[in-house]
Parts: C-alpha cells; sequence; structure tokens
C-alpha cells in the first residue's frame, strides 16, 4: 500500500531560500497536505504551512504543486505516479513569508476597497423577498472560498507587481458583479468596476477559472458580463440613463 | 528581550467564527474600541465548515412553526438539561438574526414566494433550517465578515482610518488571560507568522474560542479546535459545565484513512438519504427509542411518504436526533453488519434522481468525487461516528453571556448551558448569532460601568511569556515530542471516553491524561519563534490536557446516559440527574468537579409540553411541584 514518495519542497523566508528534498511515506487515499504534515511530523517540525479544514472549505491551504496553483488538502497523491517526485512552492504573486506561507494581505485591502452591499431603504429585516432565479448569479460567486489561488494566477498581477495598486483582481472584481447582480442591492458598481477597480485590465484569458477550486466560471459569468455593463454604459447613453431611472439591475 | 508589543482596546474578542464577529459587531455599535484576535485568517474559521443550515422559527415554509416549537425541540433534543432560559433567548431572537444577516448582504435559499427556504433536520418537527445549498457556514461567516468590512469603511470616511474602531489581529494566538485582582485585565499571545508576544490591555475579554474536538483521533473539527478558550476560562477561575457530553456526528467519512472524520452533512438525510447495513436493510427502525415513538415512523412507506406529506406521517427515523443515530450506528457495526472500512452505508443514490443530488448537495458530491472517488448520485457513501461539538463550556449568564469572572464573557461552542446533553443540528448556527450579540452587548455594558480601568501588572505578564517559551528550554529532561503526546492523546480520548463509556476505562483515562501531563511538562521543541508549528502544538497541548480531563472525570461521575453521553454500565436515563449540573474548576494543575442544582425550568415553559411528555424526563416531585 504505502510507498516512499518524493517531494521537493520550498523553504525559506523573505530573505530567500530553496527546494529542498524529501523521501517521506505516503499511503493509499492520502492528500498532498497529508504527505506536508507527515514531514512535519517526522523530519521538519518546523515547516510552515497554512490550513484549517481539510476538505477544501476554508481556502487556506492554497499553493503551487509541480507549479500548478493548488489546494493542498484537495489535492490527492494518486494523481501522480509513484517515481514522480512532486514539487510543492508557495503561491508566487504573493510575498513568501516563511516555506509555504505567503503574505495574502493584498487580498484583504482589496476587498476593503470594494463598497459594502447596501441595502434597500424602506425594506425593513425580514421583508426582504428574492426569487431563486434572481439570486442564483450571485450565490454562484458567493460559493467563493477565498483561497485567493485566482489572483495568484492572473498575469495581471502574477507578473506585474505595478498593477497591484489599481487592480482587485479576479475575486474581488467577482465581488464587484455579485453585488452589481445582488437583486437588491441599491449602490451603482459598474463605472466603479472600470475605474477604481482594473476590470479594464483583465484581457479575458480565463486562467483564473481554470484554478478556481470552486469551478466557479468567473470569466464567463462574473467578469464578461461586467465588461458588457461598462460597454453599454459608454456606448448607449439611453441603456445608461434607463439603468439608473429604473434600477434595472439584470 | 525584545520590546513587548502592546495595544489598549475596550472589548477583546477572542475567536473570528460566527460568535466572536457577531459579538464584535455588536460591540462596536455600543461605540467600544474594538479588536478581534484569531488563529486562522480572517474568514476561515471553523465556523466556515458548517454545511446544513441554521435553524430559525421564521415559519416560511410550514407556517404552523414558532418559537414554541423550536424551544420544545431544542429541550428534548438535549433531554431537558438545557438551560432553559438559554434556550428560550435562543428560540425567539434567531429569526430577527437570521433576518439581519440578509441586511449584512447574505443570499439564502428561497421559497417560492421569495422568502428565505428552510429545510428538514433531525429533531426539528418543522422544516427550520435556513440554508445555501450546503454551505451554510460559508455563507454566514462570509457575510459576518463583509459586515466587519462595512463599518471599518464607515470608520474610514469618518476617521480616515479602517481600523480606528475595528480592528482584527489574524494569526494570532491567545496563551493566557491578565487578570487583576479576579478582573479581567487583558490578553497575552503571540503571532504566528514571528513568535513576538503581544501584550492586550482590555477591561473586558469575549471568548468565542469553539470547540475541543482536536483531543479525540476521529474528529470532524479542524486544528484550531483545542479547547483554548475553555482552558483559558478555568485558569483565569470561570467555572464549565456539561464537559461529559460530548457530540458524535453519525456520519463522517471512514475512507480513505487520511480523511476519516470529516463530515457528512446531516442535509443527506433531512434530503432523503437512508441509512443501510451490510445486509442492505434500513436498520434505523430498530433503534426508536420509547420517548420518540410518536413522532417516528416505524415502517418504510410511511416514512417514505413523510417527506411529501408530514402532517399525515411521522418522520424517518434516520432523522432521529444525532447521539440516537450515531449509538445505532455503532450497535450495527459492533454486531458485524458494517461496511468493508467499519461504517455503515448511507445511500442517497437510489433516493433522489442525479440532479437533484447535485443541485442539492454539492459540496458533498465534490467532497465525495475528489477524496474517495465516490459518486455519490450512482454508489452509497460509507460513513461512521466522528466527534463533532462540545455541548459543555463555560457557565454564563444566558442574558450577557458573563461568566462568574468579571469582565470574562462567552459566546459559541465555547459557552456552555444552551444545548443540554445534546445539540440539535442548526441550532449552533443560531446560537453563535443570537449569543454573540448578547455577549458583544454584555462586554460593552460591563465596561460603560466601568470607573477604573484594570491594569496589567508586570508579574503577570512575565510568567504569561515564562510559560509561551518553556517548551524551547526543555530544561527538564526528558524531551517529549508533541506530535507523540498528541497523539497519545487522541487516542486515549477516542478509546476510553469516546461514543460509549465505561467507568473502568474512564479511570484508566484519567491515569493516563496524568501520565501525559506529565510528560508534557517536559515537551521539547526544536526551531525558534518564527512560524513553528511544532511549539504551536505544544501550547496547544497544555489546554488540550485540562480540556481532556474536564471530560473524563464529569463523565466518569455522571452514572447515567443521556444526550451526547453514553454509559455502557449505566444505559438508562435518570430523572435524579436531570437536576443535577457538573461543575469543572481548576484546582492547582488539576480539574475539579462538584455536582451543581439545575435551574429549575420556568413554569410557563413547563406548560408548553404534555405532562405525559414530562413524565419521561422530570422526577415525581418535580412534577407535583
Ligand atoms: C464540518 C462541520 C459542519 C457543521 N455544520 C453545522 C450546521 O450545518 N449547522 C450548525 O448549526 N452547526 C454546524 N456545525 C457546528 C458549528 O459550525 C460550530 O459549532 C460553530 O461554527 C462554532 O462557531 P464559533 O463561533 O463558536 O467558533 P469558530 O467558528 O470555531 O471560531 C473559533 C475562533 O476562535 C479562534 N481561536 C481559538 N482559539 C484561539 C486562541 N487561543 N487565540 C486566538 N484565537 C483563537 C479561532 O481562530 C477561530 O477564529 C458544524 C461543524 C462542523 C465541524
Ligand atoms: S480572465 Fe481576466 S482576471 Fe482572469 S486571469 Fe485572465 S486577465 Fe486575469
Ligand atoms: S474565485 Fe475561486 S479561485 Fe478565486 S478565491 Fe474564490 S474560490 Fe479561490
Ligand atoms: S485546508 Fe481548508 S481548503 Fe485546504
Amino acid at each position: 500500500m504505502g510507498y516512499q514518495g518524493h517531494f521537493r519542497v520550498w523553504r525559506g523566508s523573505d530573505e530567500g531560500g530553496g527546494l529542498e528534498d524529501f523521501t517521506v511515506e505516503v499511503n493509499e487515499g492520502e492528500v498532498v497536505l497529508d504527505v506536508i504534515h507527515r514531514l512535519q511530523a517526522t523530519q521538519t517540525p518546523d515547516l510552515a504551512v497554512r490550513w484549517n479544514c481539510k476538505a477544501g472549505k476554508c481556502g487556506s491551504c492554497s499553493a503551487e504543486i509541480n507549479g500548478k496553483p493548488r489546494l493542498l488538502c484537495m489535492t490527492r497523491m494518486s494523481v501522480f505516479a509513484e517515481d514522480e517526485t512532486v514539487t510543492v512552492t508557495p503561491m508566487r504573486t504573493f510575498p513568501v513569508i516563511r516555506d509555504l506561507v505567503t503574505d495574502v494581505s493584498y487580498n484583504y485591502q482589496k476587498a476593503r476597497e470594494i463598497p459594502a452591499f447596501k441595502p434597500p431603504a424602506g425594506v425593513a429585516p425580514g421583508e426582504y423577498r428574492m426569487q431563486q432565479v434572481d439570486v442564483e448569479r450571485s450565490q454562484e460567486f458567493r460559493k467563493c472560498i477565498e483561497c485567493f489561488l485566482c489572483n495568484n494566477t492572473c498575469h495581471v498581477i502574477r507578473d506585474h507587481e505595478e498593477n497591484k495598486e489599481s487592480f482587485a483582481g479576479p475575486r474581488f472584481l467577482m465581488r464587484v458583479a455579485e453585488l452589481e447582480m445582488h437583486p437588491l442591492d441599491q449602490a451603482d458598481r459598474v463605472q466603479e468596476a472600470q475605474s477604481s477597480h482594473g476590470l479594464g485590465l483583465c484581457n479575458i484569458t480565463k486562467c483564473c477559472t481554470e484554478v478556481c477550486p470552486e469551478h466557479i466560471k468567473i470569466t464567463d459569468n462574473a467578469l464578461i458580463p461586467m465588461k458588457e455593463r461598462v460597454a453599454d454604459r459608454r456606448y448607449d447613453p439611453i441603456v445608461w440613463l434607463g439603468n439608473k431611472l429604473f434600477r434595472n439591475k439584470s | 528581550m525584545p520590546e513587548l508589543e502592546r495595544h489598549s482596546f475596550d472589548v477583546l474578542v477572542i475567536g473570528a467564527g460566527g460568535a466572536g464577529l457577531r459579538a464584535a459587531i455588536e460591540a462596536r455599535e455600543h461605540g467600544m474600541r474594538t479588536a478581534v484576535l484569531c488563529k486562522s485568517l480572517f474568514g476561515k474559521a471553523h465556523t466556515v465548515m458548517a454545511e446544513g443550515g441554521i435553524a430559525a422559527a421564521m415559519g416560511n415554509v410550514n407556517s404552523n412553526d414558532n418559537w414554541q416549537v423550536h424551544f420544545r425541540d431544542t429541550m428534548r433534543g438535549g433531554k431537558f438539561l438545557n438551560n432553559w432560559r438559554m434556550a428560550e433567548l435562543h428560540a425567539k431572537e434567531a429569526p430577527d438574526r437570521v433576518w439581519e444577516l440578509e441586511t449584512y448582504g447574505a443570499l439564502f435559499d428561497r421559497t417560492k414566494d421569495g422568502r428565505i427556504s428552510q429545510r428538514n433536520f433531525g429533531g426539528h418537527e418543522y422544516p427550520r433550517l435556513a440554508h445555501v445549498g450546503d454551505r451554510t457556514g460559508l455563507e454566514l461567516i462570509r457575510s459576518l465578515q463583509q459586515k466587519v468590512v462595512s463599518l471599518q469603511q464607515d470608520d474610514f470616511a469618518e476617521t480616515g482610518d479602517y481600523e480606528s474602531r475595528l480592528k482584527v489581529f489574524q494569526e494570532f494566538t491567545v496563551t493566557d488571560l491578565v487578570l487583576d485582582d479576579g478582573r479581567v485585565a487583558g490578553a497575552f499571545g503571540y503571532w504566528r507568522e514571528s513568535g513576538r508576544f503581544v501584550l492586550f490591555e482590555a477591561p473586558a475579554v469575549v471568548l468565542a474560542t469553539g470547540g475541543i474536538g482536536k483531543s479525540f483521533k476521529v474528529t470532524s473539527n479542524s486544528w484550531e479546535y483545542t479547547g483554548d478558550g475553555h482552558a483559558l476560562a478555568l485558569r483565569a477561575g470561570a467555572s464549565l459545565i456539561n464537559m461529559e457530553f460530548v457530540q458524535f456526528h453519525p456520519t463522517g467519512m471512514v475512507w480513505p484513512p487520511s480523511v476519516k472524520g470529516i463530515l457528512v452533512t446531516e442535509s443527506v438525510r433531512g434530503d432523503g438519504g437512508v441509512l443501510r447495513n451490510s445486509e442492505g436493510k434500513r436498520f434505523m427502525f430498530d433503534y426508536i427509542p420509547e420517548v420518540f415513538k410518536d413522532k417516528y415512523a416505524d415502517n418504510e412507506a410511511e416514512a417514505d411518504r413523510w417527506y411529501a406529506d408530514p402532517g399525515q406521517n411521522r418522520r424517518p427515523p434516520e432523522l432521529l436526533p444525532r447521539d440516537e443515530v450515531a449509538r445505532a450506528i455503532n450497535s450495527e457495526v459492533k454486531a458485524g453488519r458494517g461496511s468493508e472500512h467499519g461504517g455503515v452505508f448511507l445511500d442517497v443514490s437510489t433516493r433522489l434522481p442525479a440532479e437533484e443530488i447535485m443541485r442539492r448537495l454539492p459540496s458533498m458530491h465534490h467532497q465525495f468525487k475528489e477524496l474517495a472517488d465516490v459518486d455519490i448520485t450512482a454508489q452509497p457513501m460509507e460513513v461512521g461516528p466522528t466527534c463533532h461539538y462540545v455541548m459543555g463550556g463555560v457557565q454564563v449568564d444566558p442574558d450577557t453571556g458573563a461568566s462568574s469572572v468579571p469582565g470574562l464573557f462567552a459566546a459559541g461552542e465555547v459557552s456552555g448551558g444552551m444545548h443540554g446533553s445534546n445539540r440539535l443540528g442548526g441550532n449552533s448556527l443560531s446560537d453563535l448569532l443570537v449569543f454573540g450579540r448578547r455577549a458583544g452587548a454584555g462586554a460593552s455594558d460591563y465596561v460603560g460601568g466601568l470607573s477604573a480601568r484594570p491594569v496589567c501588572s508586570d508579574e503577570a505578564v512575565a510568567e504569561a511569556e515564562r510559560t509561551a517559551v518553556a517548551p524551547f528550554s526543555g530544561a527538564d529532561g526528558g524531551g517529549e515530542n508533541p506530535y507523540t503526546l498528541h497523539m497519545e492523546l487522541q487516542q486515549a480520548m477516542n478509546d476510553l471516553v469516546g461514543i460509549i463509556r465505561r467507568a473502568e476505562e474512564m479511570d484508566q483515562a484519567i491515569k493516563r491524561l496524568e501520565e501525559l501531563k506529565r510528560r508534557a511538562a517536559t515537551v521539547v521543541v526544536e526551531g525558534h519563534r518564527q512560524f513553528n508549528p511544532g511549539w504551536h502544538l505544544a501550547l496547544d497541548l497544555r489546554n488540550m490536557l485540562l480540556v481532556s480531563e474536564c471530560v473524563a472525570r464529569a463523565a466518569l461521575l455522571r452514572t447515567e446516559s443521556r444526550g451526547g453521553h453514553t454509559r455502557d454500565d449505566f444505559p438508562g436515563m435518570d430523572a435524579e440527574w436531570r437536576r443535577k449540573l457538573l461543575v469543572c474548576r481548576s484546582a492547582g494543575s488539576s480539574v475539579e468537579v462538584v455536582e451543581e442544582p439545575q435551574v429549575p425550568i420556568r413554569s410557563d415553559l413547563l406548560e408548553l409540553f404534555e405532562h405525559s411528555e414530562l413524565q419521561k424526563y422530570l422526577t415525581a416531585d418535580e412534577l407535583e411541584g
């Protein structure tokens, strides 16, 4: 059943580091995080890794496995050949703190820059009425577990530190879309998506969608519709005025 | 020694799950400068894992539902050991707390007429759980997190600083509370990232640290659940109640070994899933206890009719309270009718069309597909009991969340009393909001009424620091490895104080715990304080051992079976025991457990029950009085 697996794990801090080789036991049914934990318990007690639920629900254990952005707890060892070396590195877009742990504060900053849900005036709590079909679009985006793998992957910031300032990243552009499509939200979010959150920098490569462990169609269902709304506003003042007057958010 | 980082706040909330965030929102809205401290990243506390739903008698699906019915179900589920006042407040206020989440932006699944949809769950008479597919906890925590951000945006607009009134300190662990003459003065802890120590000065602390499941081997709980808040409260002089009651959820994954214990939501059964043994028999019909005979169907035909016509039929026995179902599964496996990997079969594939399963249980489908290679739309799942929730916790005043230590408050899983001997599914998320809010308000009122602030003395801080660095010195020799000790603790609790208990085994457990405590004093860790999981575990061990001792000692004393406490040697429920609470307090390096009388239930609440039902739980002289 069990076998000795070959692992290469990035170890180091903000001052630098490198890949280290390990040979470690792997058992049937295990995921990469199990093996990282075994390393901690048997060989490297101070190996730093974030995790929490171990069931793909909290989005803590994001890293890159053989160069692919993934959750450590949802990557089964059975997808690798027994003689294959499994390389585990921290997310590349965010500064390393130590080993596999990165500083994801960029994401929390961006979250703060998106104006919050604006509740409908005059509708008391308990009186909200919404149809299932109307909430489903935003519900898809609210499946997000904030693993930040999409932001880690997006080339707009992965290779361009300078864009971080002006670009909210797919996760938070999707948050804007989520609020925009919320049936009862009262704020106008279309212009801001473009002007403050950097929607224009996205060139719909869909790389973010590909890595999303929740299989959210970030590009097709959030980013492209937002771009269409921006375009509608620009080129069609009547639609823009209509939207304004009738709050027709769909 | 490097300079100690210091912060000063009005209210300190330890924990950023549902209870902690709701408490923090309340304290901030009361004008308190509030800090939230949490071990993991903001938005990733254990609450995120809750699946099935949040219980609130809104009556959206069945208009017969109301707070009285919810109160009754909660008391029945807890076998009448609940603190009745908490159960009352909870049932009355839960709907408002759920509706309030909508004003924060939450999007629950809807009914046809556009209200919040509600689903069936074990022990709840009517469909009562508001939900979002099977990721309700995520919706709850994200909504609260976004509300926190929204308050921070308001503060930014006003003061130019997002964090001027409400600040989250994430990846920070509190190791000790600091007292001034028996009152709360602050909290001491370390940044997980750098290992640097911090002192928070605050006259009020709300504990919202969640549960203790990491002391058991098979558990649905994450690394955060090391009973820190329980231990902090004990060491500060507060008391814990109901610690013998630990909920084993009937359905955890059993295969493969690395995922053993991970939860399979009760919604699978609420939505029609059935339990079968290796002979293909729906065995739950054989396990309906006397007290529930009039509420649960004794044949498959009636049980199956219930889903469409709950008015005319009794409920399927798969939806009995969790303790009953967990024991039944345990018995089937022991009788040799278990599955290959020591569980039983939970099947929804023959009960609902595949599309319906995908729609209602998407994350279960995902979880089994990814982790076990099982397609739940085509195959049954293998499941078995897993340690899930601790009913026991800090003894609090129901209305304010205040413990017996001035300035110390508790809410959520770390508090005790609300659920009695057994919690109903969905009653935790609502508990978090109802009592999180109350504790936030209670702490604010307390601070508002103070004439002078307590002070953190240098000695107290130095002592906390010495304790925290002890594992690096290993001066006492021996050099125990924290991982080894943790594994032994988990094994002992699982085997000796688990789902079925016996006096001899618990005696043995207490001896084992004594020995582990001795060895833990010599625990040694390598490396330095920067992000060092070995060191973190070494500090957590101290809490786990203390809390495990509470569980074992209380369990040994309670010579009856009730809810989440099942004694092989005392299989019956004893009405005399219903009137007693076992109260744990710290005594030197050990724990002392004493019997104290349970507060009698207010008479107008008793009148909500049929006399015949009360006869099953109350003593003869209580019934007369
Ligand atoms: C898999 C699963 C599914 C569940 N499903 C449901 C459900 O459907 N319905 C329901 O009602 N209940 C459910 N529950 C139970 C419910 O989720 C928990 O009881 C509840 O979320 C606990 O919330 P809390 O706010 O008390 O604590 P938590 O959400 O656990 O938060 C605890 C917080 O305290 C912090 N903390 C702990 N110790 C320290 C320390 N020393 N220093 C600093 N911070 C600390 C943690 O970092 C964390 O932020 C489920 C539980 C599990 C495990
Ligand atoms: S689709 Fe847009 S947001 Fe997503 S990865 Fe490509 S550029 Fe980035
Ligand atoms: S959208 Fe998907 S990839 Fe991005 S943070 Fe959310 S869950 Fe992760
Ligand atoms: S540990 Fe929660 S997603 Fe991996």
